[in-house]
């Protein structure tokens, strides 16, 4: 009578993890529900990023040596620095899952502390490539005026510029808002919320960064090195 | 609480044996993504003609799905995400295919015809001959040449039904 009472108890227990939520059966499912919302996110994201993509190759077409010209005025170097602060930012995220999916919480903390400052390391040098750019006159539109108006170089010079800033400059957005979030999660991972029995947070940021990073494979070859 | 622990470790335990790779793979992924780095660098220093982008493409797509496949766990994962994924390739490949096809159709290969382009747009912008052959200078009466043009073909478009009445 009383085991019997006891087992019900653990069931009811082993049921009511204060992370499960009562719309779920179950933490696996929960996981799942999760990481699958997750990813419906991450496809609107690469459908925004994908239409400048075309946008880009469609004007890409149409200036294709005002483009040639204009992507010289990008620092390959910076770039290539930037894409390799960005992988190693990858690899110390998916290690923070992992980490985290293992329970260990010292390596969690490590790890996500590397990434944050290789995310603003990338901000840094987009800050300097940025203010370097402006202060030659490269700005898009009306503020184009590296070129003189009357040079027929100049509106294709200006729009490989207006995709430049508008495809960096969202993408540069992304960075930070990854930075906010993952400042949240390790506040919440020294607190001591994650351990193996949850640890979606980790999992679903660490996803959204990987997209950042993925996007950035992209962006950095078409505007840095083809023009 | 037993019961807690026991799941809480098959959780853990399950995770162990399909969903992460571990330190090792995911140095070799991270080792194989810089080597690919430094390849589409050195490449776009060679020039291979319109090869270039395609080139870049190509190892950008290799990068990504190594992305994809490791970093985001694709590999294992539940393969409905992976479809979310390729199918988003697939329709922006769609839209990239049928918008090439178009301005394929709409650019005049020729310089002339690429100059005459850059001036006034495409034809579809619907400009009579004449007016633009009046604008003086294309930059500084941009704005007002293309007004006048415009203007013109629609008091052309007016004047010619009335003129069969």
């Amino acid at each position: 009578m009383s085991t019997h009472a006891h087992a019900l108890d653990e069931h009811a227990h082993a049921n009511h993890d204060p992370n499960l939520q009562h719309h779920f059966h179950t933490m696996q499912q929960q996981f799942d529900a999760s990481k699958l919302g997750m990813w419906l996110f991450l496809a609107t994201e690469i459908l925004l990023f994908g239409v400048l993509f075309v946008g880009f190759g469609l004007s890409q077409a149409r200036w294709p040596e005002e483009f040639k010209q204009a992507h010289h005025h990008l620092d390959r170097v910076l770039g290539a620095f930037n894409t390799v602060v960005l992988l190693v930012s990858s690899f110390t995220m998916v290690m923070a899952v992992h980490s985290a999916a293992n329970s260990k919480r010292k390596a969690t903390i490590n790890y996500l502390v590397v990434t944050i400052l290789c995310a603003v390391a990338f901000l840094v040098v987009k800050y300097f490539e940025y203010s370097h750019k402006i202060h030659e006159g490269l700005l898009p539109g009306q503020y184009f005026t590296y070129l003189a108006n009357t040079d027929p170089m100049a509106k294709g010079n200006s729009v490989f510029f207006g995709f430049y800033f508008m495809m960096t400059g969202l993408h540069g957005f992304h960075i930070l808002g990854g930075v906010v979030v993952l400042c949240i999660l390790l506040a919440q991972t020294i607190k001591g919320r994650y351990s193996a029995s949850y640890y979606t947070p980790v999992d679903l940021v660490g996803l959204y960064w990987h997209i950042v990073d993925l996007i950035w494979i992209y962006l950095f070859p078409l505007l840095y090195l083809i023009g | 609480m037993q019961a807690t622990h026991d799941a809480s470790h098959d959780h853990h335990g399950e995770h162990e044996g399909h969903s992460h790779g571990g330190l090792k793979q995911y140095l070799a992924v991270l080792g194989a993504l810089l080597v690919l780095t430094v390849i589409t660098v050195g490449a776009s220093y060679l020039d291979f003609g319109s090869a270039n982008i395609v080139i870049a493409v190509l190892i950008a797509t290799i990068k990504a799905s190594l992305v994809a496949l490791f970093f985001m766990h694709l590999k294992d994962d539940n393969p409905v995400n992976a479809m979310i994924l390729v199918s988003c390739f697939l329709f922006l490949g769609l839209l990239l295919t049928f918008c090439l096809l178009d301005i394929d159709n709409r650019l005049d290969e020729s310089p002339a015809g690429k100059a005459a382009m850059k001036m006034q747009g495409p034809p579809s912008m619907g400009r009579s001959q004449t007016s633009t052959d009046a604008a003086p200078a294309p930059k500084p009466g941009y704005v007002d040449s293309h007004g006048a043009g415009a203007g013109a073909g629609e008091h052309g478009g007016a004047a010619a039904p009335a003129a069969k009445h």
